[in-house]
């Protein structure tokens, strides 16, 4: 048994996709150059109303018709939808044309009931995925395309019953060459039924082998294997703006419609993602006229953002934007806000022209959480919560610390925060069981780690200053004596040191500034002093050194 | 026509209705369900205290070098070494990572937000006097940025500890904090598994706060190797901190705030081992 979709004025269908509110309305799709745009497809509305194909734009403006000009990548995501809708419910299928796919649903009964279910399922199924599709379920591919093309909605043909089924439908429904339908039509036949009753040897002696492959087909009866596509798995939506967007919020529309779009496809492959790639196609001449200052602004007003980091040099070239996501979701309403913040951060230098959206599709990792485990936040509101705490602070002011291997003080970096799972606490090991040579001995060894078990005392910690404050040290017999550095201010009571540091001498002196810590990239010497100064509120301890290549004295940081 | 019997005091009148069979008192409002707590590993604390409250605000203050920072590590390794999710939101980024791995504190587990000075902030604090300082409108501003940050993690749910240090932002300006956003807060982790811990210099959540710690030093411990009377510096250790921790306020389980209680542990450099 074979089952085959079909859409309807596939190039409205795949217009109106991306637009549900012209589903109500009479549509027509232009396609050409200027000045000669032409009418290429309407939908039956269009056509009660008067659109004819071939009509110039300036002549079906004339009609209550909605225009709009044809657009090959919203075909393409549209012909993609359908084999999406497809391949949910048989991994055998045939990409027959742009508007019609075939489907092998033998042996699927027990997965998604009888034939008759199955379609139904394929019809709604489309329909949530924004496209009106026939489907006919048939015992030969062939019989299934005529009968999709041919009848409305769901059409189910027991098998041996085609040619009474299919009998009723015009011959053109064959796509037959048009010498032959002329032929056809002056010796009367006009529907399938006549032309299966036509005597064999007469057909071949008047038409050939084509005119028995026809009477064939309006019978039902060719029998031929199923072609399988693999279609590779790309989801990319597009769509093109008839005028350029310049606020947020009717990008947000877009980008929303798109995004469900999108996620219905993937959910139809039983797939998620954890990439979303945003290009934009911005006015190359409002780029050229004011490159910085022309931006999106939300509700109205503008924002200005110096460093608009995220367009490209060239104009040409679309801007990119990513949405990395630490584990696979599927929630378009989450998309769309990571989307809108992230165009926030870094808005476009030009009004939109084109978007394009597209998604990495990977599989979906069930997950779930044990009973006595410790709640964490839920995955999709984290990462919501982190591109709003960028927004506050900054990207790069947000995430887990890392500490790095090394001597240098005050050396991490920021990693993006993706906390584990909790996994349950595991039996505690002794100190003496951590393996030497291992990652976690390698990186906290010199750091003197110890376990989080219930001890006496706890870890004196450092609050530093960033960046170290510079402070002026009265040093008396190579000991400081008194120091001065902002707010610190005092005589010294107690002190301990020197204790120098340095390394990585091969690099040069010169500061080269690095962006994942407050530190400097050169080599360091210093000499460092623990001091004890008598304030009002008591003593504070404090670490300073003095940087060996310049003799400065700085304040590091103050143990708490 | 009933007679009202008043019993002499509540106690008497659960004596006696106790003794009645079948009679339950019509209130058990005298008996508080524990909350749950986050101990901070330190013994002496954790009998004091009973760890730090969940769904409630805690509030550590003290000047510089008292252990503010101390005792929020040895919470914050107790809650990663149980699993937890931690967010450190840094309003001066003070926090250093060495240090916290010293503790033992899990850094992958815990979300480091720094508050510092961002061109794009829009700063909009409208008391702000005209004559303010660059300084101190920064940090305002960081200020700011920290209170919308908590908020956004307490929102979000799910951490188990949010931390707020506030620890070097001035007391001047921490105090301008309004009342009604400590409040918010405490609203916020109300009813939830999540523990909000403030480290400050003074006291800014008054009442909002279900328990205040206040720290303070009572000496330092230096080690040297040589019993001279002229001792070489190079030879001095700076070992660690005597401290000593003050129940300002506690509404965890009593009915009435607990007042001035008080312990003291000591805080080992970690060089020190």
């Amino acid at each position: 048994m074979n089952a085959t979709i079909y859409v309807p004025d596939f190039l409205v269908a795949a217009v109106v996709r991306l637009e549900p509110a012209l589903r109500e309305k009479a549509v027509a799709v232009l396609e050409g150059e200027p000045p000669v745009v032409t009418v290429a497809a309407m939908n039956e509305a269009a056509a009660e109303a008067g659109i004819e194909p071939g009509m110039t734009k300036l002549q079906a403006a004339a009609y209550p018709v909605e225009l709009r000009q044809r657009s090959p990548a919203q075909e393409a995501a549209a012909h993609a939808v359908l084999l999406d809708c497809a391949q949910a419910f048989s991994p055998r299928v045939e990409d027959t044309a742009a508007d019609t796919i075939v489907l092998d649903i033998a042996g699927l009964e027990r997965l998604f009931g009888p034939p008759a279910k199955l379609a139904q399922d394929l019809a709604r199924r489309a329909s949530e995925l924004g496209l009106e599709a026939n489907v006919a379920v048939a015992a030969n591919p062939d019989a299934a395309i005529h009968a999709a093309r041919g009848f409305a909605s769901v059409t189910i043909i027991p098998p041996g019953k085609q040619a009474e089924r299919l009998g009723s439908l015009p011959v053109d429904v064959l796509q037959v060459a048009p010498e032959i339908l002329q032929t056809l039509d002056r010796w009367g036949v006009r529907n399938l039924r006549a032309l299966a009753a036509l005597p064999e040897v007469a057909i071949v002696e008047r038409l050939g082998q084509e005119g028995l492959r026809l009477q064939k087909l309006a019978r039902g009866a060719v029998e031929r294997p199923l072609v399988p596509a693999e279609p590779p798995l790309e989801f990319e939506e597009t769509m093109e703006l008839e005028h350029a967007v310049e606020l947020l919020e009717p990008l947000a529309f877009v980008l929303g419609r798109l995004l469900e779009q999108l996620c219905a496809r993937l959910g139809a492959r039983a797939l998620a993602t954890n990439e979303l790639r945003l290009m934009l196609d911005l006015d190359a001449a409002q780029i050229e006229d004011s490159p910085r200052d022309r931006v999106i602004g939300r509700s109205g007003h503008r924002v200005i953002d110096s460093a608009v980091n995220s367009m490209t040099r060239s104009p040409d070239a679309p801007m990119t934007r990513f949405i990395r996501l630490p584990l696979p979701m599927l929630d378009s309403r989450l998309f769309l806000k990571l989307l809108q913040l992230e165009l926030r951060a870094h808005p476009p230098a030009a009004p939109v022209m084109k978007v394009t959206l597209s998604a990495e599709p990977v599989q979906p990792r069930p997950g779930q959480g044990g009973l006595f485990l410790p709640a964490t936040p839920a995955p999709d509101r984290l990462e919501l919560t982190l591109a709003r705490l960028a927004g506050i602070v900054g990207k790069q002011k947000i995430g887990a610390a890392e500490v790095l291997d090394t001597h240098r003080p005050d050396a991490f970096q920021m990693k993006r925060f993706a906390p584990s799972a909790p996994q349950g606490l595991k039996p505690r090991r002794e100190s003496g069981d951590r393996e030497i040579g291992s990652s976690e001995h390698l990186k906290t060894d010199h750091l003197m780690t110890r376990s989080p078990d219930p001890a006496m005392y706890s870890t004196m910690a450092l609050r530093r200053f960033r960046p170290p404050l510079a402070a002026t040290v009265e040093v008396r017999d190579g000991e400081p004596v008194r120091i001065a550095a902002g707010e610190i201010r005092g005589e010294v009571a107690s002190v301990s040191g020197p204790w120098r540091n340095s390394g990585e001498w091969w690099k040069s002196t010169e500061t080269t500034p690095r962006i994942d810590t407050d530190d400097h990239g050169s080599n360091w010497a210093r000499d460092e002093w623990d001091i004890a100064v008598p304030g009002t509120q008591g003593i504070a301890l404090y670490r300073i050194y003095r940087d060996l290549a310049s003799s400065a004295w700085f304040v590091e940081g103050t143990y708490d | 026509m009933s007679t009202l019997h008043v019993f002499p005091s509540p106690a008497a009148g659960r004596r006696t209705l106790a003794g009645i069979e079948g009679v339950v008192p019509a209130s058990w409002l005298g008996v508080r369900p524990q909350p749950e707590t986050i101990p901070t590993g330190i013994p002496q604390v954790d009998k004091l205290t009973g760890g730090v409250p969940r769904g409630g605000l805690t509030e550590i203050f003290g000047p510089a070098s008292s252990g503010r920072t101390s005792l929020l590590l040895a919470l914050m390794a107790q809650a990663t070494a149980q699993e937890e999710v931690c967010a450190l939101v840094d309003a001066s980024g003070a926090f250093d990572p060495h240090s916290a791995a010293a503790a033992g504190v899990d850094l992958q587990r815990v979300l480091w937000v720094r508050c510092e000075k961002v061109s794009r902030f829009k700063f909009h604090v409208s008391r702000t006097p005209r004559e303010t300082s660059n300084v101190k409108r920064e940090m305002f501003s960081r200020v700011e940025q920290a209170l919308r940050a908590a908020d956004l993690l307490l929102q979000a749910g799910g951490f188990g500890l949010v931390v707020m240090d506030l620890g070097d932002i001035p007391p001047a300006i921490a105090r301008r904090v309004p009342l009604a956003s400590w409040f918010r807060f405490r609203r916020a982790v109300e009813n939830t598994a999540t523990a909000l811990v403030v480290v400050e210099q003074e006291v800014s959540a008054k009442s909002c706060a279900s328990l205040v710690l206040k720290t303070q030093q009572s000496a330092v411990s230096n080690q040297q190797s040589a019993k001279t009377r002229i001792v070489p510096t190079h030879t001095r250790l700076l070992c660690g901190m005597q401290l000593e921790i003050e129940v300002l306020n506690s509404r965890i389980s009593q009915r009435k705030p607990v007042r001035s209680a008080t312990t003291s542990f000591e805080s080992r450099a970690s060089w020190f081992g």
